[in-house]
Parts: structure tokens; sequence; C-alpha cells
């Protein structure tokens, strides 16, 4: 397959572009990466392609735009055939799904809990804390983590809670949150080590210095507008 | 092969009633069980500890939970009538779709009936501007419409009924004909199939759901 036929329009903090690149490398497939400065002004290229949202990560193969991480993971799943992401078993694939879900609504609230204060913050950072333990407790502690298949051992449900080992860290030192406490989380701590031994990953994640300068101004910026929830 | 197919589900939500048509057109027996939302069964409790919501499909003793996941699976477990197109682009748009409708549209909507006075304004704006999007979407042909059902049509039960009948319950007009032609006449047509019509409440179970969610509100 031609690198010219696939394409991928990302930012580089963005850990909904970064899992669609993960699973790129993972099937091997060759794509040109294209920078958006999201927050600056977005190219015309961009809101061409994803009217609805005008947001980052848009896969586009062959001509056609694919947004929404999670649904271009499945896209990608179903196209390229090798080290599939998700399991055979219609259950299982449920699951997977139900849990990318869930691991999307943490980021929320720990997004939402970096940027905000006061008693508003303690209430958000309760809510995560109490998020994380059904992981813990449903996915990471039983090893519920279903993998793609033979050979791969990362997959679709890995990528979705993927931002767990990097990001989460950072976001609760910008809001200056304690989350995962090793004590309180050791199977989630174990996973995020096992996650973050494969190069795959560890070459490819957002530098912690930059991502440590990035997030508390767009912390002010957030504060700033006084929109209240930001959602993704 | 004996299979034991149970749906948890409550009269009057849209999720329920997506997996009773889902259901319907692939010619799958069930046992449903009306869930009363405000004293929720202990066997709810246990097949959806985490949301400890309806619908929850219940499969040869396996919980599935969340409607829209429980859609791909029931087409990925029984064949007849798919719900999703073979194309994996065309899945990837129908997908977003409906994922729009869940995420957008059914809050947004949400947002305009039960805002206050003062922040109504902008609650109505914004589920105007998703239901402009997704006369957009009909307009490209995204929903399949006609005879056959897919994911979208399924999904979108919400705007074609429960939208049209909360906004006349509320007072608050989002979907009317004069704003959006296409997708008015769309949610006509959709509630006159027989699937789909089997599985609508009628005025008096939507009042009582809606008093029922009202009261866990408080």
């Amino acid at each position: 397959m031609a690198a010219e036929k696939v394409k991928l329009l990302g930012f580089w903090i963005s850990p909904f572009s970064r899992r669609v690149e993960w699973a790129l490398k993972m099937k091997g497939v060759e794509y040109d990466y294209v920078e958006e400065d999201v927050y600056k002004s977005k190219s015309s290229l961009l809101l061409q392609l994803n009217p609805v949202y005008k947001k980052v990560p848009v896969l586009v193969h062959d001509g056609k735009a694919i947004a929404e991480s999670l649904i271009i993971l499945e896209y990608i799943d179903e196209t390229w055939k090798q080290n599939p992401l998700l399991p055979e078993d219609p259950h299982q694939r449920a699951l997977a799904r139900f849990w990318a879900k869930f691991s999307h609504e943490v980021w929320e609230i720990a997004f939402n809990a970096m940027c905000s204060t006061g008693e508003e913050k303690q209430k958000l950072v309760e809510q995560c804390i109490e998020a994380l333990e059904k992981m813990e407790e449903g996915l990471f502690k039983g090893k519920q983590i279903l993998t793609g298949g033979e050979g791969s051992n990362i997959g679709y449900l890995e990528l979705s809670v993927g931002w767990i080992a990097h990001w989460l860290p950072v976001i609760q030192d910008v809001g200056s949150m304690q989350i995962l406490d090793p004590l309180r989380f050791p199977a989630t701590v174990e996973w995020i080590n096992w996650f973050l031994s494969h190069s795959l990953i560890t070459d490819n994640l957002p530098p912690k210095d930059r991502m440590l300068v990035f997030l508390p101004q767009r912390r002010e910026e957030v504060a700033s507008t006084g929109l209240g929830w930001v959602k993704f | 092969m004996a299979e034991e197919v149970k749906l948890f589900g409550a009269c009057g939500s849209p999720f329920s009633s997506r997996i009773q048509v889902a259901l319907k057109l692939k010619g799958i027996s069930y046992e449903y069980i009306e869930e009363d939302l405000t004293n929720k069964s202990p066997l709810l409790l246990k097949y959806n500890p985490i949301h400890k919501k309806i619908p929850v499909l219940l499969h040869n003793g396996k919980s599935i939970v969340e409607s829209l996941v429980i859609l791909e699976y029931i087409d990925e477990t029984w064949k007849a009538n798919p719900i999703l197109p073979e194309d994996p682009y065309d899945r990837a748009t129908a997908r977003f779709w409906a994922k729009y409708i869940d995420e957008k549209c059914v809050a947004a909507a949400g947002k305009a009936f039960w805002a206050k006075e003062k922040e109504r304004e902008k609650a109505v704006e914004e589920a105007w501007d998703c239901l402009k999007t997704l006369e957009g979407a009909l307009k490209d042909k995204k929903f399949a419409g006609g005879e056959t059902l897919g994911l979208v049509d399924i999904a979108a039960n919400f705007i074609a009924f429960w939208l049209r009948s909360f906004q006349e319950i509320f007072g608050v007009e989002l979907l009317t004909e004069e704003k959006f032609p296409d997708l008015f006449k769309w949610s006509e047509e959709y509630v006159e199939h027989p699937i789909i019509k089997e599985y609508l409440p009628s005025r008096d179970e939507l009042i009582v759901f809606l008093n029922k969610r009202l009261q866990n509100l408080k």
C-alpha cells in the first residue's frame, strides 16, 4: 500500500491521535502525518474533512475521511487484517467497546478536574478516583484486558485505555491532584508498567516536558473562557 | 442449540426500544423484563453494576450493556438482516452518525428541554445546530431509511419519536416542519414503519416514563 494513500491529521499532545498512530504502526501501515495546530488555527483541510466536529484525529484513506478515534481504530482493524486489534468473540468485543467508552469518560473527568478549582475540583477528583476504582476492579485486576489475538498483545482496548499510562500522571501534576495512588491501584499501575514496556508505545509519546508547559496554558485558557465542562 | 436471550428494558426508553427493534428485525426470541427505574431489580444491578442502567442484554448468561454496543453485538451474533453494512468505510460512517445522535443530539435536546428559563435560548440553538447537521446527513443518505433498518435508523428513533413527543410535552419547539422539512418528513414516515411502530410507547406510557426520570433526578 503506497504511503500517500493513508494520511493522518493529528495533534502532538492528543492521546486520541496518538492511539491511531499506535494502531497504524502495529499494523505496519505507512502513513503521512499532518500536524494540526488545533488551538491556534485549524487548517481548511481539517475543516473540510471533519466538518461536524472540526477535530483531530482524522484518518484519510483512498480519499475518504474517517473521524472519531475509536471509530478509526475499528476501521483500521477491518481494513488491514494483520495483527487484529479486536478479539473475534462478539462478547469480548462488546466488553472492549464498553471499557473503551468508559475510559473516555474517565479522561473527561480527569481533564476537567485539572482545569477546575476548589470544591468543584475536589468533587471531580473523587469522581475520577471512583471511576478508576471500577477499572481497577473490573478490568485491570481480572486481567480482562482483551488483546487482539495470537501474536499481538496490544489491541483496541489497550490502545483505548493507554492514555492512563502517560497522560494521567501529567494531568495529575498539572492539576496538583492525587489520583493514581499505587497502593490503591496496584493492578492499574502494573498494567501501566507493562504497557510502557513496549517500544512501539514509548517511541511514540508526546514529551512530558512539553506537556508540562502546554497543559497549564490550556488550563488557563479553559478557566478564562468560563465555558465550564470541556467535552472531548 | 438453546439460546437464552433476555432483555432488561423500560417502556418509554428509546434505548430499550432500539434493542427490541433489532431483536425483532433479526427474528430473535427473547424474554423481556420490564424494569421499574425508580426501584431497580437486584438482577439489573448484578448485570450492569457499573452504570445500573437499562437496556441490558443477557445472552447465555453473559451481559452486554450500552445500547449501541448491544446493537453491534446483536449484529455480530445473529447474521440475518444485517444492521451494519459490509464495507469498512460505510461501517465507520454508520458508527459516526449513531454516535453523533447519542452524544450530541440526545444531550442537546435534553439540555433544551430541562433548561432553566435564562439558559433555554442558547440550549435550543445548540439543539437546532444538531438537527441541522442531521438534516444534512439525511440529505447525504446517511440514514438508510425505507425498508431496511440500519444502525443509524435504529439509533435515530430518539429524533423521530421521542424528541418530537418531548417537544410537545415540554412546549419547546425543536424539530419543526418549517425549520427542518426533510428531517420532519423523514420522522413522519419513520414512526409508521411496522417494526419501529410496534415498540413505540403510547403518550401515557411516555408521561409515566418521564415522571419516573424526574423522580430519579430529584
